[in-house]
């Protein structure tokens, strides 16, 4: 680790910081339906998406009708995407012609699977792509279906801690909300302007944003190289302000057209916290108590802090085995030794850890450099982060339900020890809540482990439909604790909606398509109804006054509880896995062993 | 002022939990013992058992290697003595969860059995419609029939005395030998049945049908036999059942995920079902499944041993909560007993006159107060008390409503009571209250004494100056209670003056003066909307709706049915004070079972520790880094967690049935504690206990 590496992570922390509050109390502004500036501008708009939709502003929900409303919601989105994907050949903004006969060669034809994949992917949030983006869809799918979900599924996510955030704050009532009134205000007020100003942002230093055929240039040596176009800024925005992580091009935020300089990277890593670390401010601001909001920002510090250092320690001292090879691996005035592997020499190495563990923090998914090349630790550190529900942080509105139902899960323990029925926020949590939390803990941990236990011995007939004949692990790029990193990390993203992938496995075929696809439904819905059904829980029941008998929930204690909560319940659940995995690895390359590629990785 | 004098000391009874117990037994009694582990194997049954999810897991997974076990040996394969002794761990872990729940049931059957003894088969003289007494059994008798009790008869059934006056021995029911009055009409007419009268004879009116009196019911519920679980614990065992299952499925992929890793490396075995079981053993909260039961049945003990009967285990765990305590003035926070120390009569009254008066409405005022009132009137002027009959007088008692009591004699009024109530019946008669009366008495008050104004029809006399005396140290325990977040509040018929200066005396949060029975229940409902839970204590028919709206409400013994019917528990002792207590059971409830359960779960990380790297140790030797405890070798690591999972249960036991060591302070210091002890210490303690099991295996060879 450099000074100057340690500095970037301490200054980017600063500024998340200092927007937390003003991009809180502004979301709570808007969701509570109070004036903000934007509303010259927004309201009317507002006014007529709810007259041409027929929607009732002011007609509130029970959590029935706002669970209902989401999965119709999320039912329609997938149907819509799925047809435009299908039909990118008869359908505009596509100069590539993809889908049709005068696709360029290479270009990977979309399949059923893989349009089933895709559109699960985006309206769950997790932009998991089987696909790369450059050779498989047009700009239409891109803008028309993919993007659109970016902003939706953003705002759906939002809408649900939203909801949840009602259930602690109402008194004896019914109602947490109205989804569609929600979903709304949030495109509208929220992702939209801060989308916009990004994206003319990422503009101005260099990102691209056309309609243009793709370039065919003349390299220096005098062979032919295709440079894809199209309008990526407008998408990179949104990718990272709604913690979606879907690239343009397959290289994600390693790509000089998404991501060209470490200006653009640092303004990244603070769009995928910006919405997050304001919710929590949000919630202390609509419960009437903002230190509750900053205790659970403390904690997610904590965890945040743990991570990036881990993960910078461990990819700043590199690979014993090339160092006692002789490479030098110190930092040096002139190379920043290390682990390089997979990194861009433009970001650096602080910058990788520090991207790739944000993006894991929250359920992202975008990248700035490769993880499958990250050392053992270094890898363990997103792994974790995922397998823990993505509550540092965490993605946009889910990273925040996912941590209150971890605060519930802690305070139903710990609360039992100050002697009284345990209670958060003047809630008493009794047997619903546990319940409810429990269940969407469960669902995830379970889809994690037995889809990639499925996956670690499961084979394959000849000529099936499924997958390539022979064990399903032959998909892999590597063989031992690592290529088994590979499958737990690809079954670890999936169902926590991060959608960033190891890399390293062929994963475009119909048994990874369906069975990711399917984790990432049920990690998306098996948390937010949970999720909905504990708000319409709490807002029913009274509110307890505070006193001096009660669990204080706004002081280190409860920020210590929270962090040991999140950190006890992952590592005991996901312990043995992790030590077949990164942990083995890592005793094994200071054993001076590594596990080899065994092909050539069809996508990087 | 006498209260002041009270020296506060902090004797045995300002500790919540007092040290002596009514009824303590020693924990681990012989014969108990033996009853309990008798019972353990019957409740090896799985019908039975599959209600608790983690310990039927655990039996699984011991009937499983079990099997695999017997196979293994038909086959005629060597080296069976670490399968042999695993399976044997695993049944010894179910048998040690039973043992707990079987302790505490013992203890409480034990308590039933004492009981039944009491309840021996009586007769009864049942009165029929014609007024013929017939002599049937007590077995027979339902609801609605009178039966007559004479000298030396058991009272046959729940009642309620409809004629007459006797002692009573109630020592069945309380454990206590002094014989009580029981009498018709007022809140002294309850009678309990297998209780045994004295003197006397009394009517009385059975209100329960057979099977279903007091002391049914109180044998049912020691007994465990109408034991449900309460919402807390139901809430804690769908938190362990998750974690049992998240364990499941943690333990069930490791071995596809072993089979990929073998193949992968090309070297060592995938890990026996013998080992896998064991980690799941070791993984799911065994310690908080095993003694969940037992800790509720536990508690509900404790409040029996301090002699009081809880209705349900809800009602138990409802005190643990509790933010609100009603307690009466009298009897609770004062000695009970004011005292008369002062005639205080109005201009043109003499002193003498007033004593007479004040004594003359006394003479049929059972209270203390009304006798201190004819102790001083006889000690300042020698005024003895008279014998009057009920022809020439007539006695108009106390109550809640009109505040007063007096006597009708010889064409006068003599009335006392609250200041407030004696001048309104003055003013209704056309009398004038002289000025500067109002003032006298609030002087009184002012000192936290209680004024009683006497009247003679429209005539005002002047004023009884009645001293309270506050109880010692009830400061410190309010302070206590207050530490702990519960307000008190002092219900008293006193006026707000008086009321003020006891409470301010007293330390209690909050009073409510010139109390009706309806103020008191406004005044739960107004707490209970505002989200608080609220405890009292009650005796009086007029109690009843509020002791019924109370989310604790504690009946005295002495009381009512009808306040007996209402609440939720009933003080055998019939001491107000033990509220306080009631209130310590309960949240030590709560936090043995938070204690348990962090405990539990933060043990899982050192048998990773132990059990990974064992398990894996032919195919990744590298993850010996990771065998921390340095274990000597792979099948004793995995045997020393699977033993220190079994023995923990059992040496939990005695903490599970006393309860952690509770000390009231408030919520942040009680958990920073707790989670120190039980969080770190869950966490450290299984190391060296793990480590210690394997070198002690090892020197025994047996593993």
């Amino acid at each position: 680790m450099t000074p100057i590496g340690i500095l970037q992570i301490v200054v980017y922390f600063i500024v998340v910081l200092a927007i937390t509050k003003p991009m809180g109390a502004f979301m709570a502004r808007v969701f509570q339906g109070e004036r903000t500036f934007l509303h010259p501008l927004m309201r009317p708009l507002e006014r007529l998406i709810y007259r041409l939709t027929g929607v009732n502003e002011d007609g509130e929900q029970r959590w029935t009708q706002y669970a209902a409303s989401l999965i119709a919601f999320s039912l329609a989105s997938f149907l819509f995407v799925y047809a435009i994907e299908r039909l990118q050949g008869i359908l505009p903004f596509n100069p590539m012609h993809f889908g049709t006969k005068a696709a360029p060669p290479g270009a990977a034809p979309v399949t059923p699977d893989l349009a089933y994949n895709t559109a699960a992917s985006f309206l769950t949030n997790t932009n998991w792509q089987a696909y790369s983006g450059e050779m498989t869809f047009s700009y239409f799918v891109q803008m028309a279906a993919l993007a659109v979900q970016n902003f939706v599924s953003a705002a759906a996510g939002i809408a649900v801690a939203v909801a949840l955030i009602r259930g602690f704050a109402r008194h004896q009532a019914r109602a947490i909300g109205n989804f569609w009134v929600d979903l709304t205000r949030c495109t509208l007020y929220i992702l939209l302007p801060i989308s916009f100003v990004a994206a003319l942002i990422f503009c101005s230093r260099g990102a691209i944003q056309n309609f243009h055929a793709y370039t065919q240039v003349k390299t220096l040596e005098g062979s032919t190289q295709t440079i894809p176009q199209g309008p990526v800024a407008s998408q990179e925005a949104i990718k990272l302000l709604g913690t979606n992580g879907g690239g343009f091009f397959n290289a994600n935020s390693a790509h000089p057209f998404e991501n060209p300089t470490p200006l653009t990277d640092f303004i990244q890593v603070i769009l995928i916290f910006l919405i997050p670390a304001g919710l929590t401010y949000t919630f202390g601001r609509m419960v009437g108590d903002t230190r509750q909001g900053w205790a659970i920002f403390a904690a997610m510090t904590i965890l945040f802090a743990a991570g990036v250092f881990v993960c910078y320690h461990y990819e700043a001292a590199g690979n014993p085995i090339l160092a006692k090879l002789g490479v030098e691996s110190k930092y040096t005035g002139s190379q920043p030794g290390g682990n390089m592997e997979g990194k861009e020499t433009r970001f650096g190495i602080a910058q990788s850890a520090l991207f790739a563990t944000v993006t894991t923090d929250a359920s992202c998914g975008a990248v700035n450099s490769m993880h499958d090349s990250y050392t053992p630790i270094g890898g363990l550190v997103p792994l974790f982060n995922m397998e823990t529900d993505e509550v540092i942080f965490g993605g946009v509105g889910s990273g925040f339900y996912g941590m209150l139902l971890y605060a519930i899960v802690g305070v139903f323990i710990a609360g039992l020890m100050v002697g009284r029925t345990p209670e958060y926020l003047g809630k008493k949590l009794q047997q619903k809540e546990v319940k409810m939390a429990m269940l969407a803990i469960l669902a995830t941990a379970f889809v994690i482990l037995v889809f990639a236990g499925i996956t670690s011995v499961i084979p394959f007939a000849k000529n099936g439909y499924w997958n390539p004949p022979g064990p399903a692990t032959a998909n892999l790029n590597n063989s031992g604790p690592h290529g088994f990193s590979e499958i737990l990390y690809a079954y670890s993203s999936a169902p926590e909606n991060n959608g960033s992938a190891f890399a390293g496995i062929s994963v475009d075929t119909p048994w990874y398509n369906l069975t990711l696809g399917l984790a990432m439904l049920i990690g998306r819905f098996a948390f937010m109804i949970p999720a909905l059904v504990i708000a319409g829980c709490l807002a029913e029941k009274k509110k307890v006054p505070i006193s001096s008998g009660t669990l204080p929930t706004h002081d280190a204690l409860f920020v210590g509880l929270l962090v040991g909560t999140v950190i006890v319940v992952g590592a005991l659940t996901f312990f043995p896995a992790l030590a077949l995995g990164p942990l083995v690895e890592h005793f094994l390359m200071h054993g001076g062993k590594l596990f080899t590629m065994l092909i050539f990785p069809r996508w990087s | 002022m006498a209260a002041t004098a009270t020296p506060p000391a902090l004797d045995d009874s300002t500790t919540l939990i007092p040290k002596k117990l009514v009824h303590a037994r020693p924990l681990f009694d012989r014969e108990l013992v033996g009853r309990a582990v008798k019972a353990s194997f019957g409740k090896l049954n799985p019908v039975t058992l599959y209600k608790n999810p983690v310990i039927f897991v655990v039996e699984v997974g011991a009937a499983l290697t079990t099997g695999l076990l017997l196979r293994d040996t038909a086959v005629g394969r060597h080296g069976l003595g670490f399968q042999i002794q695993i399976a044997l761990w695993l049944w010894f872990t179910v048998l040690f969860a039973n043992f707990a729940e079987a302790m505490a049931e013992a203890r409480g059957k034990a308590q039933a059995d004492a009981l039944r003894k009491t309840k021996t088969d009586t007769f009864a003289k049942r009165i029929s419609g014609g007024g013929k007494t017939e002599i049937v059994a007590a077995s027979k008798l339902r609801a609605g029939d009178v039966v007559l009790c004479e000298v030396g008869d058991i009272i046959p059934g729940d009642g309620e005395v409809i004629e007459g006056i006797a002692t009573v021995d109630e020592s069945v029911i309380t454990g206590e030998s002094a014989p009580v009055i029981r009498e018709s009409g007022g809140d002294r007419s309850a009678v309990t049945g297998g209780t045994k009268v004295l003197s006397d004879q009394i009517k009385i009116r059975i209100t329960s049908n057979p099977g279903e009196t007091f002391l049914d019911r109180m044998i049912a519920l020691v007994e465990g036999a109408e034991r449900q679980k309460t919402p807390n614990e139901i809430a804690l065992n769908i938190l362990i059942a998750g974690l049992t299952l998240i364990f499941l499925a943690a333990v069930v992929t490791l071995q596809p995920f072993a089979i990929y890793s073998v193949r992968s490396v090309g070297v060592g075995t995938v890990p026996t079902i013998a080992a896998l079981v064991s980690l799941l053993v070791c993984l799911i909260p065994t310690t908080i499944g095993g003694l969940l039961s037992a800790i509720g049945i536990a508690g509900m003990d404790r409040v029996m041993q301090h002699n009081v009967l809880a209705m349900s285990g809800k009602a138990v765990e409802a005190s643990g909560d509790v933010d609100t305590l009603l307690l009466d003035k009298t009897g609770t926070i004062t000695l009970g007993n004011r005292q008369a120390v002062e005639f205080i009569p109005v201009e043109g009254v003499t002193e003498r006159e007033l004593a007479d008066a004040a004594q003359l409405s006394s003479l049929a005022d059972e209270t203390p107060e009304g006798r201190s009132i004819m102790v001083l009137a006889k000690e300042k002027y020698n005024l003895r008390g008279r014998e009057l009959s009920q022809q020439e007088a007539h006695f108009v008692p106390f109550s809640a409503y009109t505040r007063m009591s007096g006597v009708d004699l010889d064409g006068h009024q003599l009335r006392k009571g609250a200041t407030d109530a004696v001048m309104q019946f003055v003013r209704d008669l056309g009398g004038k209250v002289p000025a500067g009366f109002l003032e006298m008495s609030d002087r009184i008050s002012r000192t936290g004494g209680t004024p009683l104004a006497v009247a003679d029809g429209a005539r005002l006399l002047g004023l009884v100056h009645l001293k309270d005396i506050v109880k010692g140290g009830m400061r410190e325990r309010l302070a206590q209670l207050r530490a702990m977040g519960i307000r008190s509040v002092m219900i008293t018929g006193d006026n707000p003056l008086t009321a003020a200066a006891i409470a301010n005396e007293s330390g209690v949060d909050d009073f409510l003066a010139q109390a009706t029975p309806k103020d008191k229940l406004e005044y739960i409902r107004r707490e209970q909307a505002q989200g608080r839970l609220v405890a009292m204590t009650g005796d009086g028919t007029n109690d009843a709706p509020a002791l019924a709206q109370a989310d604790v409400g504690v009946a005295m013994n002495t009381g009512t049915m009808a306040a007996k019917e209402a609440g939720n528990m009933v003080d055998l002792d019939s001491n107000p004070t033990k509220l306080l207590e009631i209130v310590a059971i309960g949240k030590q409830l709560l936090i043995t079972r938070g204690a348990l359960t962090t405990f539990s779960i933060m043990n899982d990380v050192s048998k990773y520790f132990a059990i990974i790297p064992a398990m894996f140790v032919t195919t990744y030797p590298a993850l010996d880094k990771l065998n921390i405890m340095r274990l000597h070798s792979p099948q004793s690591a995995v045997l020393a967690a699977v033993i220190f999972n079994a023995v923990i249960i059992v040496a939990l036991v005695p903490l599970a049935l006393r309860g952690v060591k509770y000390r009231p302070q408030d919520a942040a210091g009680m958990l920073r504690r707790n989670l120190w002890i039980y969080g770190l210490g869950g966490f450290i303690a299984p190391f060296p206990c793990i480590w210690f099991i394997d070198r002690l295996l090892g020197l025994l060879h047996l593993a």
